[in-house]
């Protein structure tokens, strides 16, 4: 085993992140960050599929067709979001009025098929479960990192709970309201994967041209 | 066939088998589906009590909150017991015994043919046929004089269909309040439906001009008939405002609404 445990929880956190160094995932990424108590479940939602959907698949791997092996994982991926939708609904049914569309976009989430197809089929079930667990971490704190700007400077508040008292509730702070609009995750995203880069080049991948210098005179 | 292979059971020699043969891959795909598919179904029925509950608690506590009732302590079942639900049907505008109230929400949810009828004129985007009964609640005061009805409305936003109710005082004119239980809204726009500043707004407007005309407009600026009559739009929300606008004319215009507000401002309720 290349990688231990302890490694494979972690470095999905920054230094194989899956949203800033791969760019998968970003769709739902700009969807849910408005607010930081729903990007916190989305993010609880996505580690809890990742992890158990990976585990499943791995205990699968060796009877899984290769001839119908996407849609296999598809089943086990769309039935744990199933789960966690009927779930959220059940406990937490503030949070499922706003979430509940984005908690069935769980199963188009690239992060959890490529979780599946890249790791899962090929390793054993635990290592699997903490891949899984790991990428969804890496997932959901990227997430809350954009929720935090978003809903400070969009709504003015974190959690819900009121910082920079806006002027639509009598104080001093105009919101930005274009942060509440799903384009500024892509600028935050964007931003964010500039800083990570800056402070780990090895991230920067290699361009696909050369920029040649012609000789003149 | 080795015999080493013979002795093994049935299930291990399956397992052993290449994953790709033609009967394996059926046999997956068939496994795999049917406990996918009991797994989820049980889930779903085992939560749905649950579920069916939070969201009847929740219509519920809209209904305490838009009559200016609700108090967090008491518990919500109870309160809502001073309500005196109502089938209303909104062509003649009188009440009607034709369905039981208990189960009048399912027919609704379900939309069903029995209680919809087709529209021509969609101005709330209903989707070309709206309810031809209502469920709506009667409020009394301590005496037992009627007090506020609550009535349901719903209509197309930007993103979605806003579900709400209003209030009204017993004269059939004076809004007492207006809110919104589910919606898609763009959050910190359009959702600012939700802000309790937005929705204190429509305290104390009027439906109807002196001339008995529908003079209420959720608007960037006031009407002729002045701010009686006016709830100032949503900044940023145009779309959302405009939704509301149509939705609350259409459901106290004369599809609507209208024959039961005629009722309740001749007294002819009670």
């Amino acid at each position: 085993m290349a990688q231990t445990y302890r490694s494979q929880l972690i470095d999905p956190l920054v230094d194989d992140n899956p949203i800033t160094l791969q760019v998968l995932g970003i769709c739902s990424a700009l969807a849910v960050t408005s607010s930081m108590q729903v990007a916190l479940v989305m993010s609880i939602a996505v580690t809890l599929v990742t992890g158990f959907s990976s585990m499943f698949i791995s205990m699968l791997r060796n009877q899984i067709p290769s001839s119908i092996r996407i849609i296999v994982q598809m089943v086990v991926i769309a039935s744990l979001v199933i789960l966690v939708d009927q779930v959220l609904k059940a406990y937490a049914y503030e949070i499922s009025k706003t979430l509940s569309v984005f908690v069935g976009l769980i199963i188009t989430n690239c992060i959890v098929m490529g979780r599946a197809e890249a790791f899962a089929m090929k390793n054993p079930p635990i290592a699997s479960f903490i891949d899984g667990v790991g990428n969804g971490l890496g997932y959901g704190l990227l997430l809350m990192v954009v929720a935090v700007v978003r809903e400070l400077f969009g709504s003015g508040s974190l959690f819900g709970i009121t910082i920079l008292e806006t002027v639509n509730n009598g104080g001093w702070y105009v919101p930005n309201g274009l942060l509440l609009l799903p384009p500024s995750a892509f600028f935050v995203i964007g931003l964010i994967i500039w800083a990570v880069r800056t402070w780990k080049p090895e991230q920067v991948e290699e361009r696909e041209y050369k920029i040649q210098t012609v000789e003149g005179h | 066939m080795s015999e080493a292979n013979e002795n093994k059971g049935l299930i291990r020699r399956f397992l052993d088998a290449p994953p790709d043969s033609v009967g394996k891959t059926v046999f997956v795909a068939v496994a795999l589906c049917l406990v996918a598919s009991m797994v989820v179904s049980a889930a779903a029925v085992a939560l749905r009590p649950i579920q069916d509950e939070n969201k009847l608690r929740d219509k519920r506590i809209n209904i305490l909150q838009v009559a200016g009732v609700y108090d967090e302590n008491t518990p919500v079942n109870e309160a809502f017991e001073a309500f005196e639900p109502h089938v209303l049907d909104l062509s003649t505008g009188e009440f009607t015994d034709a369905f039981e109230t208990s189960e009048f929400d399912a027919l609704a949810d379900a939309r069903d043919p029995s209680i919809m009828r087709p529209i021509d004129e969609d101005p709330a985007g209903l989707g070309g046929q709206m309810q031809a009964y209502r469920l709506v609640y009667l409020l009394r005061d301590d005496s037992g004089a009627l007090d506020k009805v609550v009535m349901p409305i719903e209509g197309y936003g930007l993103w979605s269909t806003l579900y709400g109710f209003i209030a009204l005082e017993e004269n059939g004119n004076d809004i007492f309040g207006l809110q919104f239980y589910q919606h898609g809204e763009t959050p910190g726009l359009g959702a600012e439906v939700d802000n309790p500043r937005w929705k204190a707004l429509w305290r104390g407007k009027k439906l109807f001009a002196e001339d008995g005309d529908l003079a209420i407009t959720v608007a960037k600026t006031p009407p002729p008939e002045g701010t009686d009559y006016y709830v100032d739009a949503l900044a940023g929300a145009t779309l959302t405002s405009r939704g509301v606008d149509n939705l609350v004319r259409f459901w106290m215009g004369e599809a609507g609404y209208g024959s039961f507000l005629e009722h309740l401002q001749a007294g002819e309720v009670n």
